[in-house]
């Protein structure tokens, strides 16, 4: 008999067993309390580990997930912590991964699988839009489909051939999907656990550049603030955060947008121009309130992201602005996104990729008076 | 020779105790694995379309290969099921000619697969079914009018798939199969011993997800049998344009799979071969491919028109073959059914139908604000908004038309 994992709280020896490696080496994770340099991979690597380690029917597996830890390390240790009933290596196939774990949340588990990169992700599609994004909507919401889709996108790390697109635009056109995608080493955490929490299927955009950034971050109080606000039934899902306030200008960006967008802002600052930065966060559902407040403050709005303008997030942004802030606006709104072109080669991708030149130009270009 | 059936394991520590099912196969039927997967060389055959029990040796099985005839009372159990599932194929067909259904794509003809596609099962295992499969729905316990609303029209799907254990009928080809590996493998996770039937057309193993579930059942070793009806018709196309492959049954043993051939107008030989694979399945042994030679009687759907791409003699041909006949001669023949007892089961047959009629003839109101409702478990703002937007659309077109100017 093989070893099994049980959703019910009667956990059988197997499961005790791994709940307590996973809770001394969560415990060894922590040891240094107070603020340290994490970077987002850490963060994802640890909601992970929590998550799985809170509920025994969260499982992660996908393409060299298992013992390599996945070609980013994201999910790093979690078959040695969890037992490879918990974390595993699937067959290389995308469309086998995404379709099984429908079948799996169909029948009481909460999978969380990775896509290896953006572009390796469309065997999936026919999955992902016929069925992830309906179940819920066929059963009239009797079958959920808790579900966790991880997918590493956008540019930036120099990737060759089909290793670098941002897709996110396909699935946020999708109707029956969340969409989420982080920029903080904070939010990294905060959001994969719930999208993990979710009973509705989140496409996890997880920046590839950003992977390796590091922020100050306390993940032992970020995992109090957890459960406080689980404790409160309150949270931050859905919500678009303010990155960096100021009343000139508004630039909205997501995933690995949100640091060039501040280091515009930063730049801007020098040559005496305050600009508000918000970070999406949650591509769908949409926080229409949080964009739309910063715009009608400063009248002023540029939308920046890494996919093709043509189509994409990005247009549905600026005409979700533009009909609910008309009135308020001082200027067209502009924006600043990759070219319509095929993604293009390393050698070429910054003359593509939204830089802090080309958001500066286009904030010039917000009709200043004098 | 030994086939590994768990690729997963890291070490041999890990490995299953049971070790592979192809080793244990071996020891079970004493014949190679390539025997075990390969099917035998004839489909299985039990009863002729004369409706008379072939001898031992002719059936079709070889060592390894062997099928006890299944007991009467599932015999019986089936043919009342035979003759309830032709009837509603043709209730289904003729409402759709009166406007009442959109579409139905029938599996007239197909009813010993329908039928044995279900009663193979146990209450805990899953079914996967097509959207051709309406009838192995409604044989598995479906309400029959909940099974016809997604062609009815008025939503996607109509029943509860938890509570019946059978999937949504999926029209994209194959993708359920995975569906249905998802489901066993969550079982087996958690040590349960459900074993899933997912279905699929000939046509249909073509396409990429038949290769992926096949392959990860195999890979997982998980408790699931694979169940291709060939009707012989993917649409207009027939299977020479699909596959050159001895049998879609010999696709089995490349995934490390036994395979096996049967005659799918024969529900005795279905009973037998589908009741063995779930009770492999159920021990232990992996997954299993089973092909079922049956045809498609009559056009793709309402909207085809067969008679383009096939010859009337061909289909007179299988005329002859007929599932329901041959078992009912067979039945007769052994004293197992008399006229009182054909009488009770068109009786209930009978009874199902008006269940459709009466139930698809009455029009269900469709409520618009249902369109927002299912999206998410909870409503976007976005949803809110467009909700909103259409309740007072249809408010102000009620209002004009109270009060004409």
């Amino acid at each position: 008999m093989s070893p099994t994992i049980t959703t019910s709280s009667e956990a059988n020896g197997n499961v005790s067993a791994a709940t307590a490696r996973a809770a001394a080496s969560a415990a060894a994770t922590f040891e240094a309390s107070g603020p340290q340099p994490v970077t987002m991979a850490k963060a994802l690597n640890t909601a992970l580990a929590d998550a799985m380690h809170a509920d025994p029917s969260v499982l992660v597996f996908g393409e060299d997930v298992g013992l390599l830890g996945g070609v980013f390390r994201i999910t790093d240790g979690l078959t040695k912590t969890f037992g490879e009933q918990r974390c595993f290596d699937t067959p290389l196939a995308e469309s086998g991964i995404v379709g099984m774990a429908v079948g799996m949340a169909m029948n009481g588990m909460r999978p969380v699988v990775e896509m290896q990169f953006d572009a390796f992700a469309y065997p999936a599609f026919q999955q992902i839009v016929s069925h992830v994004a309906k179940m819920h909507n066929r059963t009239r919401g009797l079958v959920k489909l808790p579900m966790v889709i991880r997918v590493p996108y956008a540019g930036g790390i120099g990737g060759v051939e089909h290793h670098c697109d941002s897709s996110e635009s396909y699935y946020a056109h999708t109707a029956g999907l969340k969409v989420f995608t982080p920029a903080t080493v904070a939010d990294a955490y905060r959001m994969l656990r719930e999208a993990i929490d979710s009973d509705d299927p989140v496409m996890f955009m997880e920046p590839k550049k950003l992977y390796w950034s590091k922020d100050l971050v306390d993940l032992e109080d970020l995992r109090v603030q957890r459960s406080a606000n689980a404790a409160a039934g309150t949270s931050s899902e859905g919500r678009a955060a303010v990155a960096r306030p100021g009343t000139d200008a508004t630039l909205i960006a997501y995933g690995p947008s949100v640091p060039t967008a501040l280091a515009a802002a930063a730049a801007a600052a020098e040559e005496g121009r305050s600009l508000e930065v918000i970070d999406v966060r949650s591509i769908v559902p949409f926080d229409d309130e949080t964009v739309c407040a910063s715009v009608r403050k400063t009248g002023r709005a540029v939308v920046i992201a890494e996919a093709h303008g043509f189509a994409s997030v990005s247009s549905e942004i600026v005409a979700r602005v533009q009909e609910r802030c008309f009135h308020y606006l001082a200027a067209p709104i502009r924006r600043v996104t990759g070219f319509d072109v095929p993604y293009p080669a390393p050698k070429l991708e910054h003359y593509y990729l939204p830089g802090v030149d080309r958001i500066l130009d286009a904030v010039d270009d917000l009709q200043w008076e004098n | 020779m030994t086939i590994s059936a768990d690729h997963t394991a890291p070490d041999q520590a890990q490995r299953l105790p049971a070790e592979d099912a192809a080793s244990e196969a071996v020891r079970k039927f004493g014949i190679t694995v390539e025997d075990y997967m390969l099917p035998a060389r004839h489909q299985i055959q039990m009863v002729d379309p004369e409706g008379r029990l072939k001898a031992e040796g002719e059936q079709g099985t070889e060592p390894g290969h062997e099928y006890p005839l299944p007991a009467d009372e599932e015999l019986l159990a089936a043919y009342e099921q035979l003759v309830v599932g032709r009837r509603v194929n043709d209730q289904n067909s003729a409402l759709v000619r009166q406007g009442r259904m959109a579409v139905y794509p029938s599996s007239h003809g197909q009813e010993a697969c329908q039928v044995a596609a279900a009663l193979c099962l146990s209450a805990g295992d899953w079914l996967f079914p097509t959207y051709r499969d309406a009838v192995a729905v409604m044989a598995r316990g479906v309400d029959p009018v909940e099974t016809m609303t997604i062609f009815r029209g008025d939503w996607h799907s109509g029943y509860d798939p938890a509570r019946h254990k059978v999937g949504i009928q999926c029209t994209p080809l194959t993708t359920q199969l995975l569906h249905g590996v998802g489901v066993a493998h969550a079982a087996k996770l958690r040590g349960e011993d459900t074993v899933v039937l997912a279905m699929c057309g000939d046509g249909a193993t073509s396409e990429g997800d038949f290769h992926e579930a096949l392959n990860f059942a195999a890979v997982f070793h998980l408790p699931v049998v694979f169940f291709v009806q060939n009707n012989k018709y993917a649409i207009s196309v027939p299977l020479a344009h699909q596959s050159v492959a001895p049998s879609l049954a010999h696709k089995a043993v490349g995934y490390g799979m036994a395979g096996e051939r049967v005659d799918g107008n024969d529900v005795v030989a279905l009973l037998a071969v589908l009741d063995r694979a779930v009770k492999l399945a159920r021990e232990g042994s992996g997954p299993l491919l089973v092909e079922a030679h049956t045809y498609r009687m009559q056009a793709h759907t309402n909207a085809d028109d067969a008679t383009r791409y096939r010859q009337d003699s061909e289909v007179a041909e299988w005329l002859a073959k007929d599932p329901i006949s041959r078992m009912k001669t067979y039945l007769t023949g052994r004293g197992l059914l008399d006229d009182d007892g054909a009488a009770r089961i068109a009786e209930k047959a009978e009874a199902v139908a008006t269940q459709l009629r009466d139930g698809l003839g009455e029009d269900v109101p469709v409520d618009p604000q249902e369109l927002f409702r299912h999206v998410f478990s909870v409503p976007t703002p976005q949803l809110k908004e467009q909700s909103a937007m259409l309740a007072d659309e249809l408010a102000r077109d009620a209002s004009s038309e109270e009060s004409p100017k």
